[in-house]
């Protein structure tokens, strides 16, 4: 089977800097891929090279065969992406915040409703319908960037570290979502700082460090090919980045 | 995207930012649609009766004009400067930098010329809303004549591109909030003063003159002028043609400008 996303020596240079230093991966359809790293590695700026918000400096990454340098915008009606900041309008109510967004994929005012309507159902914000965003709790705005991110029901879900900040009970009702859209068949690809949140939603994952993949294969793997003896995914994290801190 | 070429990237999605915005003036229309209208009164009744009373007539191309009839027409240009300037400088400012809003919009099918775009269009439709809120007060002073005024309407609709361009530039260049003062205080006051908002130019220095040749507000002013008049001419032409020409220009780099800070 052809896979969703290919990224074949992905680079990224500022000036002398090599952000992203020749990244190669794949990943399947309905498949929950996993892009870790510690700060600074290059996850966001691999991200942003895929949802074409950064040119590539060099090398190729494909959604469904289109290519980030030949059909950016081909791309774009494909992905849906919960971002690493809140970027909602302030300006707008729930529901409108999902109406507006819709609009940029084209979707007709009656189908956006609908969707929109479905997809707050779903993500437990009805109470809040017509309420404006800035009244919604953290977990509750992710809630709605992740809605937001299914409108156009496109076939690469990206999730930029989609739990960062938020309470125990919040992240758990993410991880549910997550897990329900993986049932759906839904191809995501998920960065995150928490390594546990990796060990329970990713088939697959990557580690990334200075720019480069240093390790990958199945959570399960990399437990018993770096610790033998026991331990889990946050321990072969930092046995293969270290243990310095990192800014970014 | 990836494209160099600006032209290429621009799509009919512009219209998507566009509506975008108006549907957020909507939302705050109480504080949209107030100013626009006040503001002009305001002047009026300082300037055109409070100054009026001393300063009665006024001398200008070549005829005698009541001081409120002479500075009206330009109330309507700087309204149409100031809210097509500051929608961009401002409200670009803060999408770009408080709301990320373009960094939500840049992952869906719209470029970044798209966005930009869109944010010209709907500072210019700030832009000719206060224009024509303006011309209607000064209507209802029985400060213009008709048809020729209609004439206005289309003009504010460009003048406002142009002066939204401006204000994306100022925005894309811009490092803090607080450095939007800077073009305030250089660019923007200056027109408001000497741009024969409020007296005729031909009574300034030489040097003043040419400078004021040089801003845009000033031709707005000549042609807007001209047409509550009811003596449009010929020769307006050229202060069309250096709108046309200006506006090309700073739409282009601002455009550029601001697409620089947004894809690094």
């Amino acid at each position: 089977m052809t896979p969703v996303v290919k990224a074949s020596g992905l680079r990224k240079n500022y000036g002398e800097l090599r952000a992203v230093d020749g990244i190669d991966f794949e990943i399947g359809r309905g498949e929950c891929f996993g892009l870790l790293g510690p700060n600074g590695a290059g996850k966001t700026t691999t991200v942003k090279m895929l949802t074409c918000a950064l040119p590539v400096s060099g090398g190729d990454i494909t959604v469904e065969g289109l290519s980030v340098n030949e059909n950016p915008r081909g791309i774009k009606y494909l992905l849906g992406v919960c971002p690493q900041e809140v970027n909602l309008d302030p300006d707008f109510s729930v529901v409108k915040n999902l109406i507006v967004y819709s609009r940029y994929f084209d979707i007709p005012a009656p189908e956006a409703r609908r969707r929109a309507e479905e997809l707050i159902e779903r993500f437990h914000l009805h109470d809040k319908l017509e309420r404006p965003v800035e009244d919604l709790s953290g977990g509750m705005k992710k809630r709605l960037l992740m809605a937001r991110a299914l409108i156009n029901r496109p076939s690469l879900l990206v999730l930029d570290e989609p739990t960062t900040g938020l309470d125990p009970q919040s992240r758990r009702q993410i991880w549910e979502e997550v897990r329900t859209m993986k049932k759906n068949g839904l191809t995501t690809l998920l960065t995150t700082h928490y390594i546990e949140e990796a060990e329970l939603l990713c088939d697959r994952l990557v580690i990334v460090d200075n720019g480069r993949i240093i390790e990958q294969g199945t959570p399960m793997q990399l437990i018993q090919k770096h610790l033998p003896d026991g331990g889990n995914l946050e321990d072969v994290f930092l046995k293969l980045t270290g243990k310095h801190l990192r800014d970014e | 995207m990836n494209n160099p070429c600006l032209l290429r990237n621009i799509s009919y999605r512009a219209w998507y930012m566009w509506r975008r915005n108006v549907d957020v003036s909507l939302v705050t229309w109480k504080t949209n649609v107030l100013p626009p209208l006040l503001e002009p009164v305001l002047y009026i009744l300082a300037f055109g009766f409070g100054l009026g009373a001393y300063v009665q007539q006024i001398s200008y191309a070549g005829r005698a004009y009541d001081y409120l009839a002479f500075m009206a027409p330009g109330m309507v240009a700087v309204g149409v400067m100031f809210h097509a300037t500051f929608d961009t400088m401002y409200g670009a400012f803060v999408r770009l930098r408080y709301q990320k809003t373009f960094e939500a919009v840049i992952t869906t099918p719209l470029s970044a010329e798209d966005i930009l775009l869109g944010e010209i269009l709907s500072g210019a439709t700030k832009g000719l809303f206060a224009g024509a809120a303006i011309l209607l007060i000064v209507t209802l002073f029985g400060l213009a004549a008709y048809p020729s005024s209609l004439v206005i309407l289309p003009l504010a609709a460009l003048a406002g591109l142009m002066f939204a361009s401006f204000g994306l530039y100022f925005a894309g260049i811009a490092p803090y909030i607080d450095n939007l003062n800077l073009p305030i205080f250089l660019f923007i006051n200056p027109m408001f003063l000497f741009s024969g908002t409020f007296f005729p130019l031909d009574g300034m220095p030489g040097w003043v003159q040419f400078i004021a040749g040089l801003l845009p507000l000033t031709h707005v002013v000549n042609i807007t002028r001209a047409a509550t008049f009811g003596t449009l001419s010929a020769p307006l032409l050229w202060d069309l043609l250096y709108i046309l020409a200006l506006t090309a220009f700073i739409s282009y780099f601002s455009i550029r400008k601001m697409k620089a800070r947004l894809i690094k």
